[in-house]
């Protein structure tokens, strides 16, 4: 049953709306940890550390992955499938590497003694990064949907409101990484 | 008449989306068990809240048992919990687990899921004139979400070493170290992973009824003609929407100090003797992220409550609400205010004082958009002709429980009196009577309110009314007496008092209380009777709009199928509290407005 009317297409797809409140609540989610971290480094018992190199190239790889999903949203939108075809996949070999590239800094920084249980700053690190990585990895089962679909021969589909749900949601992780960095880096 | 406007919208050509309706072959599964209909959805919230209150309600009971006749045995309450009640006496280690769940299981499972889950599902795409949510797929997900925690939290009352007895604060250390109680060990978890599911569905629905309210309103529903369920329903969800993340945050990093040896709570632990690895936590960390989701958490629970009791007073006083855009703006500054002061819960972990004080005078703000609204209610009230229906008298009552438990929270919200007050049973009296028992009259107005939309039928009236004047009165005989036990300093969460000479004279009150509580209990489940009895054997609906309300929701037929309106979405023409107006009793809002109408 269609749960929109005519009437309502004029404005937002209520399921884009609906991402937006989401990543709204997700804000808080880290806004919160964020600021327990704030709290916790005015106590006592706070060391600090360098980030790992990889966080560098995990960025490099996030940004990329942002701007192949917003060509392919372009070019779904000019029915340009092939192109599509292989931005979706660039973007989704682009987010395994940025996990990859977290979990090999992980390993640098386990390397370093940087353990989870060594210091609070450390457990606080771990924690906001991992569950960055873990919005992520809810990002790349959803292009792995796109990407099935993409592929399908059986169904085709000229509805661009998945592709732009993904599209917005992935940026959001990018644009959050990007944030989580800067405040790891200037908060110490 | 309204009839008269549903029968104008049934012979207008059938509209585009029209063949949607019934073209799915519908199973029981489908149906009743894996629907996507929020009326469904509606209905499965509110039995699952139903069930979770009488187990709530029933530990309250079994522990008021304890309080009330410390000296004493029941030999029934061994066959009923096994080495929990060994000899017939409660052992402390599961008193404290059954105050911890009956707090877990009203805060969240009932006053939050059964509360706002129930209504907002049901009210919002009625009222605002959609077919269904904005994602009906998620708001399914948002029920089974709260089935599996609600599973698991059931669960946990099974285990060896007892569910969680941390109190539903779970503050830590004592909820992030199994040494701490036996609750602590297995229980604990159990609790974290059912509330983290919880918290998944609590979003999952605010995130579809915030976007049902703005983005699928029908024609001519512009926000300021929503009904006032609609407004508190929206503020309830953008609050948890907002806060729960917090909490779960707040759960995850408990998580990881219990099972990965983290440190974020917890610093300078001795256990018999030996000292914890644990360095560089903080205890009070805990606190600043539970509290910035748990008072909002009270807003959650209260404001539907107070939406409904707007919309039932205004009905049946047969009265425009007094100061509609006065109660909007109120819930707006409650909602706002819910964020800035979540540290009156915290003035004797040795908060600053002066940062106290900002929280002081944050918290005492709240009295004036409370005060406006317990103005309005009774304005609305004022000399109006009114019809006592069962739901009319639990919303009257809910405005007097709130006027009673609001003033106590003035003196609470003092740091200065806090200091004396705090953890006494002046906040047990405080908050049951403010938050516990007044949102539940606003459920309960809500049930009698909109039952005949929801089944068909009406319940049985005599019950209802013996079900209001048994539970009112009695709610005020168990939390009156308990503002003067606290203020004589008498602790709550303490397992016995008979030990303490200062105490010794309340004991025949506290007697009293658990007497009058065991009779409120039963009460209940007259309630629950009623409801399954009507439920299937009720009295027929046979008007369309039986309270003779403006709202969209009665004109849908009388038992809706999914998609709410046989033809087109009726068009909306004026706002919902046009009663009494140019000698008409009630003016739907499908109504146009005439040339020679007033303006209000």
């Amino acid at each position: 049953m269609s749960t929109v009317t005519m009437e309502q297409r004029k404005r937002i797809h209520p399921h884009k709306f609906t991402l937006w409140v989401g990543i709204g609540s997700l804000l808080m989610m880290f806004a919160g940890l964020t600021s327990a971290y704030i709290v916790k480094r005015n106590q006592a018992n706070w060391q600090t550390f360098d980030l790992p190199q990889f966080f560098w190239y995990s960025t490099v790889a996030i940004i990329l992955s942002s701007v192949t999903i917003y060509l392919a949203e372009k070019a779904f939108k000019q029915r340009m499938m092939q192109k599509y075809r292989s931005l979706v996949v660039t973007t989704l070999v682009l987010g395994i590497l940025f996990i990859v590239f977290q979990l090999l800094g992980f390993q640098q920084l386990w390397a370093k003694q940087v353990t989870l249980t060594a210091n609070v700053s450390y457990s606080f690190m771990y924690v906001i990064v991992g569950l960055h990585a873990a919005h992520v990895l809810g990002g790349l089962i959803a292009l792995i949907v796109l990407f099935a679909k993409a592929f399908s021969v059986k169904t085709r589909s000229y509805n661009s409101v998945p592709v732009e749900l993904v599209s917005t949601y992935w940026h959001f992780v990018d644009v959050l990484w990007i944030y989580l960095l800067i405040f790891l880096i200037l908060i110490r | 008449m309204s009839s008269a406007a549903t029968l104008q919208h049934a012979d207008v050509h059938v509209s585009h989306d029209a063949h949607h309706e019934h073209h799915h072959h519908e199973t029981f599964i489908t149906k009743y068990v894996f629907s996507q209909d929020h009326k469904m959805i509606a209905k499965q919230f509110l039995v699952t809240g139903i069930i979770w209150a009488i187990i709530g309600g029933l530990f309250s009971v079994i522990f008021r048992l304890q309080l009330g006749y410390p000296e004493a045995t029941f030999p029934w309450l061994e066959d009923l919990l096994g080495h929990w009640a060994a000899g017939g006496k409660l052992k402390p280690e599961f008193y404290y687990a059954l105050v911890t769940m009956h707090g877990t299981i009203l805060v969240f499972f009932v006053l939050t899921a059964g509360l706002s889950g129930t209504f907002a599902n049901f009210l919002i795409p009625l009222q605002v004139g959609a077919r269904d949510m904005a994602s009906p797929m998620l708001n399914m997900l948002s029920y089974w979400f709260f089935f599996l925690s609600s599973i698991i939290m059931f669960c946990s009352l099974f285990i060896q070493t007892g569910p969680a007895s941390g109190g539903w604060t779970i503050y830590p250390p004592l909820s992030a170290l199994g040494d701490a109680s036996t609750g602590s060990i297995l229980g604990m978890d159990f609790w974290l992973v059912s509330m983290a599911m919880f918290i998944v569905s609590a979003l999952l629905g605010g995130l579809n009824y915030i976007t049902t309210i703005l983005n699928m309103r029908t024609k001519g529903m512009s926000m300021t003609r929503l009904p006032l369920t609609i407004w508190a329903l929206f503020f309830t969800a953008v609050l948890g929407v907002l806060s729960f993340p917090v909490l779960l945050s707040g759960a995850i990093l408990l998580l990881f100090d219990r099972n990965l040896g983290t440190s974020f709570y917890l610093s300078d632990i001795v256990v018999a003797g030996k000292i914890l690895p644990n360095e560089g936590g903080s205890a009070i960390l805990f606190q600043h992220l539970f509290w910035f989701l748990g008072h909002p958490e009270v807003y959650i629970i209260l404001l539907p409550a107070m939406g409904m009791s707007s919309e039932i007073i205004s009905v049946n006083s047969r009265k425009p609400i007094f100061g509609y855009m006065a109660m909007v703006g109120s819930l707006f500054a409650i909602a706002i205010l819910a964020f800035l002061v979540w540290a009156h819960h915290m003035f004797v972990t040795g908060l600053n004082p002066f940062l106290g004080s900002v929280f002081v005078l944050l918290t005492l703000l709240i009295a004036v958009p409370s005060a406006i609204k317990v103005f309005n209610w009774l304005t609305t009230l004022w000399r109006a002709n009114i019809r006592f229906t069962p739901g009319m008298l639990f919303a009257i009552g809910f405005v007097s429980l709130f006027i009673s438990g609001g003033l106590t929270g003035i003196f609470l919200g003092n740091s200065a009196l806090d200091l004396h007050l705090h953890d006494t049973y002046f906040v047990v009296a405080h908050f049951h009577i403010v938050m516990g028992v007044a949102s539940f009259f606003g459920m309960f107005a809500g049930v009698y309110h909109w039952f005949p939309k929801m089944f068909g039928r009406y319940l049985n009236n005599t019950m209802a009314y013996i079900h209001f004047w048994v539970t009112i009165v009695g709610a005020y005989l168990i939390f009156w007496p308990m503002h003067y036990q606290g203020l004589s300093g008498m602790p709550r969460r303490y397992y016995d008092f008979s030990s303490w000479i200062s105490f010794n004279q309340f004991s025949g009150l506290n007697e009293f209380i658990s007497f009058v509580a065991m009779i409120v209990f039963a009460a209940q489940l007259l309630f629950v009777f009623n409801f399954f009895y009507s439920m299937f054997k009720g009295r027929k609906v046979t008007d369309s709009n039986p309270w003779g309300a403006n709202t969209l929701e009665w004109t849908t037929p009388i038992n809706p199928g999914h998609g709410n309106w046989p033809g087109e979405i009726p068009e909306v023409h004026r706002g919902a509290y046009d009663y009494a107006k140019d000698g008409k009793e009630f003016i739907p809002q499908d109504v146009p407005v005439g040339d020679d109408e007033s303006k209000h």
